[in-house]
């Protein structure tokens, strides 16, 4: 019989993936992954797990704690970093509030969102890290469709989205100076829809909160928002119980829910599949506020 | 899956989900294969409209996008929602009106999942267009039905046969502006067919097409009832891509060696990459170069898991049956078949850098997973990419010039010639004063 030695897209992209955090490890010397306790990052948990065992990982996972994260994604985090067994980093916004480094805004649209980005950059310089791995995709932003899979951060941590460097073939080039770091984003080519298709092929727990359940929220700017303790409700918005989801689980104070039934990977899947509107567009406030508002937070050196 | 011309194809996916005892999610094609390709065309060809169109009949564009567009649309005066305005990028670039780096964008039909190396056309960005066409197996070349063969197209089609793109498609577009013209539409395949009998290219398509009415990219159009080929879509979701890669000979570069060295895994020892070209399997003597010791592979795995066989691009370890010294760089191939080993390389080159080549000049190369350095020796000639010319006396290689160059390496390389496959014939040199990659360089073969 003709073998016809076909490989599905969704091995394709974990293929390429796999290679790339390997290329990374040999290239530079001190990795961190960035691991929120969101599915892109737990996928690139799985990722590094085919990557590089039976060893350990070659490098610790850094968690840029917001300090308003759903409860939910912290016990997630702690109970997977416990079954991979291995080291997590926790970099505290609040810390970089304390310790003067950030002001915390002010007023019912403040968010810490922002501020992740001088701890992120402090924690890189602490470390003495010279490359974080990310779980950023191409289809979330527009911003991102041009950035390059190693991408290179100056010693400012600044992103110069004019001059990147080529990057061709799968010939990644790793090399930076001394304070310079890389950030490298082996889900660059996975869409929304790859990365919940993924989950569901390898089968990998998610925190509960991707899946419908009730909880009280309220409307405001056109999304949904759960209660928490860190938004005050503005004059006229009012508390209301609704079954919802979340399709990205970043900071409290900026990730909306969407009205959903889907309780099962497979429910959430065919919702997803069917989704007329982009992830961050139903759900991050941080994007909406100007049209470039990526572009300028990642040249700033965010995620 | 219902989708009767499938042949079985990717059904690995249905029965490691059977095994694991689960079903698949009903009527979702995650078993589709991956299609990268990339487009290129002069300035106002209508690229971006036909990216745009892609993405909106496939219906890949969601709502707060098209709302997005609309309103920046709006804003400019623009009189009708511009598609194009899906696929601009960066902010400086929307400023400008133009596109100038490569861009990529993601859609899916029930048949494929499409990544698009979206790059610009001018003579400076050749640069780019490399970029985007050293991971692409398929490009499209926008031509202007007006203006026919232009310079640009002359030259996109050769830079896509230089990169060995193995698909090239001319959409022709713009048909609604010279009357859905069959003649017309022949008239440019007879001028295009003439100067592609020169280029290396496998398979060429023609395809007439209007972005702006969407004419024969999704569905055919009953403007063009003389035109019985497939749509451009159909032609992207069937053109034939299995034998694009080298199942041939046998290439596996070593990128890591996994050693736990744990109490759990003592004696474990593996060898970690992306297979380059053939098929490996369990029980296969191979070489391990540059040393030239041979053994047998004992297991293929990942996470555990065991495979029989490891082909084009599947990322694995691979184990071996003798306690043998091998290291990242090296290369396992077959006995009776092995890459040439070499320190004098004689390459085609697109300069990347504002700093000139010049002869002499020393670099960082990488190729497959090796570094090492490269003096070049010399410059045999500067290529004209639209004419084809070979500038002999030409001193140096600008930015977004074409050259043939030969260069000595401080290792010896282990390659093929890029002709043959393009991941063992392909590196990139670098300027170790600031690391910027300068140049994407293809192997020829030694003379
Ligand atoms: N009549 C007509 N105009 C088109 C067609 N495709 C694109 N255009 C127009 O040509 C102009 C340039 O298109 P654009 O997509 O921006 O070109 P690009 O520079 O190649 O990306 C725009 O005004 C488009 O509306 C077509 O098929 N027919």
């Amino acid at each position: 019989m003709m073998r016809s030695y076909c490989r599905s897209h969704l091995r394709t992209l974990e293929d390429e993936a796999v290679h790339i955090l390997r290329e990374l490890a040999a290239e530079r010397e001190r990795p961190c992954l960035l691991f929120s306790g969101g599915k892109d990052s737990i996928v690139l948990l799985r990722l590094a797990e085919k990557a590089f065992r039976p060893a350990r990982f070659p490098f610790p996972l850094l968690h840029v704690d917001t300090g308003h994260n759903f409860p939910e994604t912290l016990e997630y985090r702690d109970r997977r970093v416990a079954e991979i067994g291995e080291r997590l980093i926790v970099a505290s916004v609040q810390d970089s509030i304390d310790r003067g480094r950030v002001t915390e805004e002010t007023g019912p649209r403040a968010s810490r969102n922002r501020l992740q980005t001088t701890t992120l950059l402090d924690a890189i310089e602490e470390h003495q890290f010279d490359a974080a791995i990310g779980g950023a995709r191409r289809d979330e932003e527009r911003a991102r469709a041009k950035e390059r899979i190693f991408s290179h951060r100056d010693e400012f941590g600044q992103w110069d989205p004019k001059n990147q460097r080529p990057e061709l073939w799968a010939l990644y080039n790793g090399r930076v100076r001394r304070g310079e770091h890389m950030r490298v984003f082996p889900l660059s080519n996975w869409t929304e829809l790859d990365v919940w298709q993924y989950v569901e092929l390898e089968d990998i727990p998610l925190p509960s909160i991707y899946f419908a359940h009730q909880r009280e929220v309220f409307d405001r700017d056109g999304m949904l928002y759960a209660s928490n303790p860190y938004i005050k409700l503005l004059p006229g918005e009012r508390l209301r119980t609704e079954v919802v989801r979340f399709r990205t689980i970043g900071d409290m104070t900026c990730t909306g829910a969407v009205a959903s039934d889907a309780r099962t990977l497979e429910a959430v899947i065919a919702e997803v599949a069917a989704a007329r509107i982009t992830e961050r567009g139903a759900t991050r406030a941080d994007d909406r506020f100007t049209e470039a508002a990526m572009e300028d937070r990642k040249r700033e050196g965010y995620f | 899956m219902s989708d009767a011309t499938n042949e079985g194809r990717g059904d690995h996916l249905l029965s490691e989900r059977l095994a694991a005892g689960r079903r698949p999610v009903v009527g979702l094609v995650d078993d589709a294969e991956l299609l990268r390709f990339s487009t290129a065309g002069s300035v106002d060809d209508g690229k971006s409209t036909l990216i745009g169109r892609l993405l909106y009949d496939t219906k890949t564009v969601f709502e707060d996008q098209v709302r997005h567009v609309e309103d920046v649309s709006r804003r400019r005066g623009d009189e009708r929602v511009n598609l194009a305005l899906l696929t601009d990028g960066l902010r400086a670039e929307r400023e400008q009106g133009i596109t100038i780096d490569v861009a990529y964008r993601y859609f899916a039909t029930r048949k494929r999942k499409f990544i698009i190396a979206d790059t610009p056309g001018h003579i400076q960005y050749t640069r780019n267009m490399v970029t985007g066409a050293s991971t692409a197996s398929l490009s499209i070349i926008l031509v202007d039905a007006r203006h026919g063969m232009v310079e640009q197209s002359r030259r996109h089609a050769f830079i896509a046969s230089l990169l060995r793109i193995p698909h090239l498609v001319f959409a022709v577009n713009k048909m609604d502006l010279v009357d859905w013209s069959e003649a017309r539409f022949e008239e440019i395949e007879a001028e295009f067919r003439n100067f592609a009998a020169r280029l290396d290219v496998q398979d060429i398509a023609f395809i007439p097409i209007s972005a702006l009415t969407g004419a024969n990219v999704v569905e055919h159009s009953r403007d063009t009832p003389w035109y019985h080929g497939p749509t451009l879509l159909y032609h992207l979701e069937t053109v034939h891509i299995a034998s694009d890669r080298n199942l041939i000979d046998v290439r596996f570069p070593v990128q890591r060696v996994i050693r736990p060295e744990s109490a759990e895994f003592p004696d474990y020892r593996g060898y970690a990459g992306q297979v380059a070209g053939g098929v490996l399997r369990p029980g296969d003597e191979v070489v391990v170069l540059p040393s030239g010791l041979s053994t047998r592979i004992t297991r293929i795995e990942q996470l555990g898991q065991e495979m029989e066989a490891a082909f084009p691009p599947m990322s694995v370890t691979v184990h071996l049956a003798d306690d043998l010294d091998v290291s990242r760089g090296d290369l396992l191939c077959r006995p009776n078949n092995q890459p040439i080993v070499g320190q004098d390389l004689d390459a085609m080159v697109c300069w990347m850098s504002d700093r000139p080549l010049q002869a002499r000049g020393r670099y960082a190369i990488k190729h497959t997973t090796r570094w090492g350095r490269a003096v070049v020796t010399d410059l045999l000639y500067r290529l004209d990419v639209n004419t084809g010319h070979r500038d002999e006396a030409a001193p140096e290689l600008k930015l977004n010039d074409l050259g043939r160059i030969r260069l000595r390496t401080t290792t010896p390389i282990l390659y093929d010639p890029y002709r043959r496959n393009r991941v063992t014939g392909s590196f990139i040199l670098v300027d170790e004063a600031n690391n910027t990659t300068v140049a994407a360089g293809m192997l020829l073969a030694p003379e």
